[in-house]
């Protein structure tokens, strides 16, 4: 029996129906690797999972630093926000920089009762008055839709009334199945009301955006440094370490990188079909990504003394950790992996690993989409169901002044049709034969799936973390890296790489089972046995 | 750091900045944890609970298990009733819980799910349970949510048989594991029986033994907190937290209670020393006076560096008077203390405290946030701030040295294992202190001036 099947016959037939859709043996089905995702959680399963409010003001908000961000609600949603993800930013002259600010309506009872939008007003009031921000987010949490309040009305009266930028974002909890109905929501506002306002032409025409980088542990820095030591200008990031400002210019770029494709893959597009932005999908997460990634925009800038630099700085900086790696490597191979991350890592990490020698048992999202585990290629077949059916999803048209295109468009298309823009080929492909995609694992699968494929090493986030490692697995979190990174690039890779080889052999690991557990007390044993 | 913190303090009735609470759940959630084999249950959409599991996940550094409705936009609508059915089934049939403790989020007290009816409603295995409370996010904080779980424990568990059996009942508060071994431990030396609930020593606390427990060794039993209603006297610890838990024990079954504050410092934990005592009418045995004894040698021995030092405390109400009265003990003045749990009471309790010991240049505030504090400390500079890793932004932009106690510490390891309650946790309390103030002075003073003993 597989793993998959001695896991699943603990279910009771109602929930062993669901979940069974939810896992897949690679290359060993009759469904061409068919996956179920993006789909309600059985309430009970102790699922992973957060909600809307995190995908949109946690994620794709959070890191824009020049914002004043009130989350209308109760004070717990904007207090768990408040310093967790570690998106970094730096304080640069003219650039406010509010992010170990964390602002609520802390709405109380009367709130409820008699609506929040008085006090929302009044908190807007108080902010002005004492920050004087360019601009003001506001975020929505679960109580505020069902009481009625108007958020976007309190926007519209805050942009008159002081002349700022002021947006409503109404990313209630309850929407949507996961953290992505947030993504969708955070993109649809920042295109409406930031992306295309921006007139700063790029100095070069060699003009990137990153697209789905949040500068976590520094990521987004590293990814900047390579880009911009081979000669790249970066217009926004996405949002990592970003201004509004920057991301007002987004449109004005040649090429959109898009690192993470979930959160952002509906910005990517709509830049590539207002704008005529193309994009491409890159992954700065492993050393051999990343240099496919490098060579992969060379290719589309199709400049030769650009490609002639990228070979360089390729070379240049493999060489600064090229030791480095082979040593983490000779301590690395041939260990065993497991990976469960949000909706994009659990396949990028997987090739960083791939270039330490360390194979991947199984790997899951908690909030990808097919698309994500299948490749873009099975988006047409993808039916919305009820509880994904209320996120709005916007449309746009071509921008007839803003509308720019690097390449002909016949250049565009075919590189389109060979899958090399616009494209993202989801985790399948780069899995083993017999390894397992699992969709919104559960605690109860995490435990039985350790048990059964007993992994090195099991890389996740901080909730199911200690349970790893009570059980004597080494857990390394793939959202915060534990404190410690970038983990992105060439240097990251070498942070990564001695994190974990730390995690390995640390001395406490053997120290687990105290000596009058393991010392026979019991005269008369059979010999050698211990 | 801070950059935007005024000097200048505008009036603020609707924007909430850097708050010193959050909400009501991740309370309710905690309390849970420390009843044994129980699963904290949260009915809302499942944001919430992913949340709270991680506020107590970095805190403690030990899984904090607990799951989830998972409402939809569906369920909002038309409330969570079968939500709740599907997920007691699961939960029963995947994690085998002895009880599930329900408690609510802001979406479903908003839509009004009845959960006595649906719970009514569910069919729960024989020999298990499922209590509830309600916890709507949008009155008082993370203390009312413990609170509130506590008293639903108590609602639908204690049984009173009308024969007494001789124990006490212990609340706790919203302390850590380390706390509440050391309140235990003084009630085992005075040889009182007792039944503590909530107990979250040995879940949040759990040893390394190479095999996860779902439901490790510790909590609170479910037939101890049916025979809660049996004992002859509750003491209540941390008047905020846990009276209206005594309260409902009262109500319930009769049981008379006594508040007292938390434990910190000598005249709190002597106060709950002589509550046990006369309970048992044992002497107190000499372990406890010895460590009273040494407490106070060493509050005496280090008062040079603490006599007059100022400090603004912050964090949760009962733990935070506790500290100011343990601080004016140590000859200290804490200048600011800040509370983000609404409620007048506090400010009434830390009046009565100053004046006791004669100090009148103070600022106490309920429902207060860190932004609030940082201004003050900003008008008026203090030595020593003391409170969790949120104030960690003030220390760093007023250069002020930081002692991390209370709730939540989430940059720091260790912590939750050792205690600041009893003697004990006052000794080490009192370590943490004066390290902090000498480690400044270390660094502060001139080359010529450095000592090598102090």
């Amino acid at each position: 029996m597989s793993a998959k099947e001695q896991v699943l016959e603990n279910y009771s037939s109602r929930v062993y129906k669901n979940r069974k859709e939810h896992m897949v043996e690679v290359n060993n089905n009759d469904n061409n690797n068919m996956i179920t995702a993006n789909v309600r959680a059985v309430p009970g399963i102790m699922t992973h999972r957060g909600c809307c409010y995190a995908g949109c003001k946690g994620v794709v908000l959070g890191p824009i630093k020049d914002a004043v961000q009130i989350v209308h609600g109760p004070i717990g949603c904007s207090f768990y926000a408040w310093g967790t993800r570690r998106h970094k930013a730096k304080k640069v002259e003219d650039t406010d920089h509010y992010l170990q600010y964390c602002f609520s309506t802390d709405m109380q009872e009367a709130d409820i009762v008699f609506g929040g939008e008085k006090k929302l007003k009044k908190a807007i009031e108080e902010a002005m008055d004492i920050f004087h921000p360019s601009t003001i987010f506001i975020c929505s949490t679960c109580p505020v839709g069902l009481i009625g309040d108007d958020i976007h009305a309190v926007a519209r009266w805050a942009e008159t009334e002081y002349g700022i930028k002021c947006i409503a974002f109404s990313c209630e909890g309850y929407k949507g199945v996961s953290q992505s109905a947030g993504h969708h929501i955070a993109n649809n506002q920042l295109m409406r009301f930031v992306i295309g306002e921006g007139d700063r032409e790029p100095k070069s025409k060699f003009s990137v955006n990153i697209l789905g980088e949040y500068n976590i542990g520094g990521d987004g820095w590293e990814t900047e440094r390579i880009l911009k030591r081979i000669g790249y200008e970066v217009v926004s990031v996405f949002t990592g370490d970003s201004s509004i400002e920057d991301l007002k210019n987004a449109h004005k770029a040649n090429l959109s990188i898009v690192q993470c494709h979930r959160s952002i893959n509906y910005i990517a597009e709509m830049l590539e079909t207002k704008y005529g932005v193309s994009w491409l999908k890159g992954n700065f997460v492993g050393v051999e990504a990343t240099i496919k990634t490098l060579r992969d925009i060379a290719k589309f800038f199709n400049d030769p003394e650009m490609t002639a630099r990228t070979e360089d700085v390729i070379a240049d900086e493999i060489n600064l950790i090229e030791d480095d790696m082979e040593y983490y490597k000779s301590k690395l191979k041939g260990k065993k992996a497991v990976l469960y991350v949000g909706g994009s890592r659990a396949h990028h990490y997987q090739l960083l690993l791939n270039d330490l020698g360390i194979t991947t048992l199984l790997a899951g999202y908690e909030f990808g989409h097919r698309d994500e585990y299948e490749g873009r290629e099975v988006i047409p077949t993808i039916k919305p169901d009820a509880d994904s059916k209320n996120i709005e999803s916007i449309t746009v048209e071509p921008d007839q002044e803003k509308y720019h295109l690097y390449l002909p468009e016949e250049e565009v298309n075919r590189l389109k049709e060979e899958n090399f823009l616009g494209y993202y080929g989801g985790m399948v492909k780069d899995m083993k034969d017999g390894t397992y995609m699992v969709d919104d694992l559960n605690h109860f699968e995490t435990e039985e799936f350790i048990r059964l494929l007993k992994p090195d090493i099991f890389f996740s986030g901080i909730k199911d973390k200690f349970v790893a490692q009570k059980s004597g697995v080494l857990s390394r979190q793939l959202h915060s890296y534990d404190y410690s990174g970038p983990y992105a690039g060439f240097r990251g890779a070498v942070n990564f790489a001695r994190d974990i080889t730390m995690g390995i052999y640390t001395p406490a690991w053997g120290l687990t089972k105290a000596p009058w557990k393991t010392t026979p007390t019991l005269v008369g044993t059979l010999g050698g046995e211990a | 750091m801070l950059d935007y913190t005024t000097k200048e303090i505008k009036p603020r009735e609707a924007l909430r900045v850097n708050p010193a609470k959050t909400c009501q759940p991740v309370g309710a959630m905690y309390a849970a944890l420390g009843v044994h084999k129980c699963l904290p249950h949260s009915h809302g959409s499942q944001g919430c609970c992913a949340f709270h599991r991680m506020f107590l996940t970095r805190h403690f550094k030990d899984p904090a298990m607990a799951s989830s409705s998972s409402f939809t936009e569906g369920a909002s609508v038309f409330g969570g009733g079968s939500n709740l059915k599907t997920a007691a089934k699961n939960i029963f049939d995947i994690y085998k819980p002895d009880i599930i403790a329900v408690h609510t989020t802001c979406l479903s007290e908003t839509i009004g799910d009845d959960l006595n009816a649906i719970i009514q409603d569910i069919d729960i295995p024989e020999g298990k349970y499922m209590v509830h409370t309600n916890t709507p996010s949008y009155k008082g904080s993370h203390i009312t949510g413990f609170s509130n779980m506590v008293s639903g424990f108590i609602h639908y568990l204690a049984k009173s048989t009308g024969k007494k059996n001789g124990k006490v009942t212990i609340i706790p508060g919203f302390t850590n594991p380390g706390d509440m071994r050391e309140m235990k431990k003084i009630a085992s030396l005075m040889k009182v029986p007792f039944i503590v609930l909530p107990d979250t020593s040995g879940v949040m606390d759990s040893p390394m033994t190479g095999t996860f427990t779902m439901y490790p060794a510790g909590g609170t039993k479910v037939e101890d907190i049916i025979e809660l209603g049996d004992t002859n006297l509750t003491i209540a610890l941390g008047e905020l937290t846990s009276e209206s838990p005594a309260e409902t024990l009262k109500k319930k079954c009769n049981v008379p209670y006594k508040t007292l504050p938390l434990p910190i410092g000598v005249a709190e934990t002597d106060a709950y020393v002589m509550a046990l005592q006369e309970f048992s009418s044992e002497e107190v045995p000499y372990e406890l006076e010895e460590e009273r004894g040494q407490l106070v040698d060493i509050m005496i021995d280090i008062h040079p560096y603490t006599y007059n030092k100022t400090c603004a405390i912050y964090g949760d109400p009962d733990t935070v008077l506790g500290i100011a009265e343990f601080v004016l003990e140590l000859g200290m003045i804490p200048k600011y203390i800040v509370t983000g749990t609404p409620g007048i009471l506090f400010e009434t309790r830390a009046k009565e405290l100053y004046a006791k010991y004669g100090v009148e240049d103070y600022k106490a505030k309920e429902a207060g946030d860190l932004f609030l504090l940082h201004q003050w400390i900003k008008n008026e500079k203090v030595d020593l701030l003391i409170g969790g890793t949120h104030g960690k932004h003030i220390a760093r932009a007023e250069d002020i040295p930081l002692v991390r106690a209370g709730f939540p510490i989430i940059d720091r390891y260790i912590h939750s294992y050792m205690p600041i309650v009893g003697y004990k946790g006052a000794m080490r309390l009192a370590e943490l202190i004066c390290n902090a103030i000498l480690d400044r002075k270390d660094r502060d003073d001139a080359e010529e001036d450095f000592e090598m003993v102090l």
